[in-house]
């Protein structure tokens, strides 16, 4: 069963996520609001992470042998200006989609399982990654005009 | 009655009291003060209006004498005030007529404000606006306004920013004191729009006071409470604020309760009194089935909150949460009224929401006695948000739905792409940020004093301050942000200029012209006709794009506008305000006599078709997207909304150990700009000083009187230490003191030195309430 192999793609995309959305909201404390958010986001993710954890005790999960494609790559730093703002919301709107997909993945295995405590599980963080994703859409919607116009 | 008959109200604030009984109208009393030496006989006229001093908008007449203001009179018949005036509307409203006004326009030469005149300073706005537009469009262009404006102006101004200019860079001070108010409302009732009526006070035998200490902010509402206290059938009262208020001491001596938690904790306390309705079964279940959505989330969201976990959190008694949920559950009709203590807070939307999901889970709204107040902190704020000045389209109408947008631009004949619809309005927090990032470069300030009231004001001084920030500022007097201006512009104050405005419970009043402004200054209306005079705004058939001259003119325009929305005003006109007094809208042809309750039959505003908005994500203000919204199928249900308790941005820690709050208290309105200038209310509180507890002052080794410096990561104040009423951890500066009266010493006594650039995610409120912050004697 190859279950393991995405319990372990999901347990590390969900934890770049959280180290994405700390590393964007650090890197944009003078956006009070990018900032308050993407923290709390964070905090919520790392809750996601350890809920997990039975899961895994029952399946397992198999980290070593993904091919390297298939890795959510992390943030190196944060960018500066209305601009940067955009391109590191951008970011992390990729990272949460790969989550995203990578849990309805994982939700489709528990159906084929008939494990209702993944299922369950899979639900509510779906709901959890859609808050995200509207979150990043909602305030890159805000930004993106007077970033792309009238910034200089 | 004459002057001397009126005792003193400084000192006796509510005056004597007129106990009545559940249900019978509450007592008139004209309440009147005249200059001295002036007796009634002596006044040539009475001129109409309603007084801008607190949010309550107070019915009264303006005494005039030899092409003065002389006086004031409550207004008897009128449903807001039945007649009577607080300590502000009494002592305040007129009496700084023609001191120190600003009587010219002032322009900046070699780094000084000098004399000019309006051609020359008129010159000089419009040709940096169309620069600007030219070189950067329309994003280069901010406008942030008041709640002490007119409908006529803001509806005037909305039309010149959105249809003319076409930038969303628009808000008003609201932002500061109601938009949470607002957003509370569109989130739970679909639409902006006050369930409840100031009347609810003299039928319910529960009263809810949350974050509100209306015994300040609203004096003459709250005498309407105090004499249901000491009338037969009293209501229980329940308070929830940090403070041991007047409100508070009354809440106790009802028989009910003071609820003080932590500052920053409001949503654990709201979803354990939800909780404790929920598992005593004190819902109305019909109700609920028939009338809301969101139950089941609802009840799992507040689930954890036992009145134990509540209290560890709140730091409260669990068995205090118990016995006010049950006040709330077992009362035959309760009404609640919300204010800053709750919107200048954390998770501010989502507490003021639960509110209304007390209220929905009883079925308790639209009947006497059984309503919510979503409050405001200013008397027009609800024309900023109804006329689209702020961040909101006009007429409650949703910038995500095209059928709005297509209505306004067919009121007025432009292309709906000139109105900018592609996310909301931007708020008052973004724009500064923007004017500091040099993006908006155009920032025109009418009526408010943001060097005083905005947080932050290091920040606020140095965005004000820079070069590359052309700043308008128009307003009575010479503030602390004239100061900064480019262009001053001399405006008219209220008794001085025509125009309508509308209370916190939908209560519209006419106010008069009483007497001429003083030199050259003018009507706020006239100021931006003649900007759009000048700037040559067109519609698409190359007619003006603003059609009216007069107050009235701009009152017709904006009924239309308000034509089938939930503000209804076309029922009304100022024919009919003269004959009467105020008028509660929607008022229209069905109505013709205004609405006193909205949703008597439980059928809210939330059809995608007519919702003003589609709703958000409380913790992170996402929006909910038209198909989502759709999908849910609201058809007039009430959305049951709601959010876990997180912890608030800021802690007292070890650096910084105590948590500020600040607030207004009951002489001093705004950033004191009219009020410091009235001599009894400046007498009354001429500085502001620092509340902090017994407990907390013994420690700090400071006694009544004694110089305390008050310190956050951003700022400090040095103000005297008063040993008050606060829970110990707590201190409470009063806020809207500024520097125009202290002979330019240093900034050290504003309130919001200290306060943080931090904001609720749905209403975009500032947090005000919850700063951390040191505190130390200063020696000497």
């Amino acid at each position: 069963m190859h279950l393991a192999t995405y319990l372990g793609l999901l347990h590390t995309s969900l934890n770049t996520l959280a180290d994405a959305f700390r590393e964007v909201g650090r890197g944009h404390g003078e956006e009070p609001d990018v900032e308050h958010t993407c923290l709390l986001l964070a905090g919520r993710i790392d809750r996601q992470t350890d809920a997990l954890a039975p899961i895994v005790e029952r399946y397992g999960e198999d980290r070593e042998e993904e091919p390297e494609r298939l890795h959510a790559a992390g943030l190196e730093g944060t960018r500066s200006g209305g601009v940067g703002l955009l391109r590191d919301l951008q970011d992390l709107y990729a990272l949460s989609s790969f989550t995203d997909i990578t849990w309805t993945v994982v939700g489709q295995a528990a159906q084929g399982l008939r494990d209702r405590e993944l299922l369950d599980l899979v639900e509510d963080h779906e709901q959890e990654t859609s808050r995200q994703l509207t979150w990043l859409r909602t305030r890159m919607k805000q930004a993106a005009p007077q970033a792309l116009i009238a910034a200089r | 009655m004459n002057a001397d008959a009126v005792p003193e109200r400084i000192a006796e604030v509510w005056g004597a009291r007129t106990p009545y009984r559940r249900g019978d109208a509450w007592p008139r009393r004209a309440d009147i003060h005249l200059e001295e030496g002036v007796g009634e006989s002596d006044v040539d006229r009475w001129v109409r209006s309603a007084c801008v001093l607190c949010s309550n908008g107070c019915a009264c007449d303006i005494a005039v004498k030899d092409g003065r203001m002389v006086g004031v009179r409550g207004r008897e018949t009128d449903l807001v005030n039945h007649g009577r005036m607080g300590p502000k509307g009494l002592y305040g409203s007129w009496q700084w007529n023609g001191k120190d006004r600003l009587t010219r326009p002032l322009i900046r030469r070699d780094g000084e404000l000098v004399e000019s005149d309006w051609d020359t300073a008129m010159d000089l706005i419009v040709r940096r606006s169309q620069e600007l537009l030219d070189e950067a469009g329309p994003l280069s262009h901010g406008f942030y306004t008041s709640g002490q404006l007119f409908l006529e102006e803001y509806y005037t101004l909305g039309v010149i920013g959105k249809a003319g200019l076409g930038t969303p860079h628009m808000d008003g001070n609201t932002r500061l004191c109601t938009a949470t108010s607002a957003a509370a409302m569109k989130e739970s009732f679909g639409s902006d729009g006050q369930p409840g009526t100031y009347a609810d006070i003299d039928h319910c035998d529960a009263l809810f006071l949350f974050g509100h200490n209306m015994a300040e902010t609203q004096t003459v509402l709250w005498s309407r409470v105090l004499d249901r206290l000491a009338g037969p059938e009293p209501p229980v009262v329940v308070a929830v604020d940090p403070r041991r208020t007047k409100v508070a001491e009354a809440a106790v001596e009802s028989g009910g309760l003071h609820l003080a938690p932590l500052p920053g904790t409001n949503q654990a306390l709201m979803n354990g009194l939800v909780r404790e309705l929920i598992v005593n079964k004190w819902i109305d279940e019909d109700y609920v089935a028939a009338h809301t959505l969101g139950f089941s989330e609802l009840e799992k969201t507040v689930e954890p909150y036992t009145p134990a976990h509540v209290g560890e959190i709140c730091g409260i008694e669990p068995d205090t949460l118990a016995r006010a949920a049950e006040i709330f559950g077992t009362s035959e009709r309760v009404l609640s009224t919300v204010l800053q203590g709750f919107y200048q807070s954390h998770q501010a939307t989502a507490a003021a929401c639960q509110v209304n999901n007390l209220h929905l889970l009883r079925g308790m709204l639209g009947k006497p006695g059984g309503g919510v107040l979503q409050m405001n902190g200013q008397p027009t704020a609800q024309n900023t948000r109804e006329c689209g000045a702020d961040g909101d389209l006009p007429g409650f109408r949703n910038w995500e739905n095209p059928d709005h947008v297509r209505q306004l631009a067919e009121l007025w004949n432009v292309d709906e792409l000139t109105i900018p619809h592609w996310s909301p309005p931007t708020h008052a927090m973004q724009i500064w940020r923007y004017a500091e990032q040099g993006s908006i470069r155009f920032l025109w300030i009418s009526a408010t004093n943001p060097a005083v009231s905005m947080p932050e004001l290091p920040r606020i001084r140095e965005i004000l301050g820079k070069e590359d920030l052309f700043v308008v500022v128009q307003d009575g007097f010479r503030t602390e942000t004239a100061e900064f201006a480019d262009v001053v512009l001399p405006a008219a104050l209220w008794g001085e200029k025509q125009g309508t405005f509308t209370n916190a419970n939908r209560t519209v009043h006419l106010s008069e012209k009483a007497v001429e402004p003083p030199g050259e200054a003018r009507a706020d209306l006239d100021v931006f006709l003649d900007y759009a005079r000048r700037m040559d705004f067109r519609d698409r058939d190359g007619d003006p794009l603003i059609g009216w001259q007069t107050p009235e003119d701009a009152f017709r325009a904006w009924q239309e506008c308000s034509r089938g929305r939930l503000c209804d005003y076309t029922g009304l006109s100022y024919d009919k305000l003269r004959g009467g007094s105020g008028i509660q809208w929607p008022c229209d042809g069905e109505r013709p006599d205004g609405t006193e309750r909205l949703y008597a039959d439980g059928v809210f505003t939330t059809s995608s078709a007519a919702c003003e908005d589609f709703g958000h994500d409380l913790l992170t203000g996402g929006t909910v997207s038209a198909t989502e919204h759709k999908a849910l199928h609201p058809d007039g249900r009430a959305f049951l909304k709601a959010a876990e308790y997180t912890a608030p941005p800021e802690e007292p820690g070890e650096r910084y150990p105590f948590v500020c709050t600040t607030g207004r208290t009951v002489y001093h309105f705004h950033t004191r700009t009219k009020t410091g200038r009235a001599p009894k209310l400046r007498r009354a509180a001429p500085e502001p000083w620092a509340e902090v507890a017994a407990s907390d002052a013994a420690e700090l080794g400071v006694t009544d009187g004694d110089l305390v410096l008050v310190e956050s990561a951003r700022g400090r104040v040095e103000v005297p230490a008063r040993i008050g009423r606060v829970r110990p951890g707590v201190v409470f500066l009063p806020f809207h003191y500024g520097y125009w009266d202290t002979g330019g010493e240093g900034h050290p006594r504003a309130a919001n030195e200290l306060t943080m650039t931090e904001w609720d995610p749905v209403s975009k409120q500032p947090l005000f309430k919850i700063g951390a912050v040191r505190v130390r004697k200063v020696e000497g």
